[in-house]
């Protein structure tokens, strides 16, 4: 446990002292939600559309922070030596899935404000709860599934086009759910506070599997010898 | 027969491709096996 | 000798003849059907072309599951998994596009968002993406604990597209227009062609695989070769070099 706390500890220390997410992701995730409203073009499918938005710039946004992640690990070999030090590779993995988290976390809170401020949003007493947990849950999912295929292309040549190749079909089924739930909590003619419970299930499952996948599968990746 | 552009079109299209993937297996396999020792086709 | 053998040729043969009754019973010996016409003359090709890009992934998943828990043959399992999934995505393309097509005959769409369609995309996106990755590491061994891996992963991803696909349409609240089971009564002959297809077709995928892998097998022992020759030449320069001066 206290691996995974000075991994993610690290991690994030780094981002705060390049500040990649403060300068550059988060002024970029802004910008997407603004280029949509352009596109888009009407207010009423703006407000339709704020939550599917808000979560397709949060995946967007997360292929970059991932990166960011993994190019600190691949100078010098760093992921060779961090896994040398601990007693098992799945805490290394969970330690940078919880400094994603955590930046990824930050991210959707500015991104909800966003759409309230521009899509004209808004978040009512009975719809917070099940707002929070949406949060919560598919930021975990987003982070593990992040950390994952961050893993996957590490040292390879190209890396830049193929994470989002990658981890964009895998992230769907969370794309689904966390946009649908937020669409519930945010208050919408087409689905009610119940169903968007109902997605809530559909993203823990998600998280369960991924991140329990990530600790098995994360060893076998990180080896660089061959 | 009714539709028959779209029927053809489908046949033509998965007989075409697979035509075009097998063609294209077999020349590449001639090339590289005139350039490969027999001694590492365990097949042959 | 190249990658064919008297097996692979006799087998290619086989295929060749189904195919050819399959054609010719779709086209001209099986009636059109009651309700879609015509058109039902495209699942002969769609229905087989769809079971073999399934198979396929299966085949992919358990090489892959092979490749990663034996000791010994390691890599033969990896060419396998991957010439698989390249004709597994070459059918499933094939899938899409004369699904469309069907689609735009009986539905008056090319497409509709319905579940079992939409997991069939992201199951093709999910494999081409598995191909680049393939594309991308040199070394056999590091490609195949690699692309292994994320063959296994695509596997945990699929029932959930599915699943929350699956959610997402039956939540959704407009009402379907559309039939989209298109529902086909099939008498004897027409049940009878799309067997033979699905056979033919499987015939050509085992034909294609077994091509494939021989081949990814003679392009590793090329690029380990090349290596080697590479290294030997290298040493024999440094060699001379140290020796003259």
């Amino acid at each position: 446990m206290n691996a995974i706390l000075a991994i993610a500890r690290k991690d994030l220390r780094i981002e705060w002292r390049t500040r990649t997410l403060l300068a550059r992701v988060v002024p970029f995730a802004l910008l997407v939600l603004v280029l949509f409203a352009v596109a888009l073009d009407s207010e009423p499918l703006l407000l339709r559309a704020a939550a599917g938005l808000v979560w397709l710039a949060m995946l967007f946004a997360a292929m970059l922070l991932v990166q960011r992640s993994f190019d600190v690990e691949t100078a010098d070999h760093a992921l060779d030596s961090l896994l040398s030090f601990v007693s098992s590779p799945s805490k290394v993995f969970f330690g940078k899935a919880l400094s994603m988290f955590v930046q990824l976390f930050a991210l959707a809170v500015v991104l909800l404000g966003a759409a309230v401020v521009l899509y004209g949003a808004r978040v009512d007493g009975d719809g917070v709860v099940l707002l929070v947990t949406v949060l919560i849950t598919a930021t975990i999912g987003l982070s593990v599934v992040g950390t994952l295929y961050g893993v996957v292309v590490a040292n390879m040549s190209g890396r830049d086009s193929l994470l989002p190749l990658l981890a964009l079909p895998v992230l769907a089924p969370l794309l689904i759910g966390a946009a649908r739930a937020t669409e519930a909590a945010l208050g919408s003619d087409t689905i009610d506070l119940a169903n968007g419970w109902a997605w809530v299930a559909l993203l823990v499952t998600y998280a369960v599997v991924f991140g329990s996948a990530g600790a098995v599968a994360f060893a076998p990746l990180a080896q660089s010898d061959s | 027969m009714k539709d028959l552009g779209f029927i053809l079109a489908s046949w033509i299209i998965t007989l075409g491709s697979i035509g075009v993937l097998a063609i294209m297996t077999l020349r590449r396999a001639r090339e590289l096996s005139s350039r490969i020792p027999d001694e590492h086709k365990p097949w042959v | 000798m190249k990658t064919g053998t008297t097996t692979t040729r006799v087998l290619g043969i086989f295929a060749l003849m189904i195919t050819a009754w399959v054609v010719v019973s779709a086209f001209f010996l099986t009636p059109a059907d009651v309700v879609q016409g015509d058109s039902v003359r495209i699942m002969y090709a769609h229905v087989p072309t769809a079971w073999i890009a399934y198979l396929a992934f299966v085949t992919t998943a358990v090489a892959s599951g092979l490749s990663l828990a034996r000791k010994h043959r390691t890599l033969g399992f990896d060419r396998v998994a991957g010439a698989s999934a390249e004709v597994g995505v070459l059918f499933m393309a094939m899938t899409l596009i004369t699904g469309s097509l069907w689609g735009r005959l009986t539905w008056g769409t090319f497409w509709q968002w319905d579940p079992r369609l939409t997991t069939t995309l992201f199951l093709f996106v999910t494999y081409v993406g598995y191909l680049a990755i393939r594309r991308v590491d040199v070394d056999p061994v590091r490609r195949a604990r690699r692309s292994s891996v994320i063959a296994l992963l695509a596997v945990l991803e699929i029932p959930l597209v599915h699943f929350s696909v699956v959610l997402w349409r039956s939540l959704h609240q407009e009402a379907s227009v559309l039939n989209t089971d298109g529902d086909v009564r099939l008498d004897d002959l027409m049940l009878f062609t799309l067997f033979s297809g699905v056979v033919a077709f499987t015939l050509i995928f085992v034909w294609l695989v077994v091509h494939r892998q021989r081949l990814a097998a003679m392009s590793d022992v090329e690029r380990l070769v090349g290596l080697d020759a590479a290294i030997t030449a290298r040493r024999a320069e440094s060699t001379v070099g140290g020796g003259g001066r």
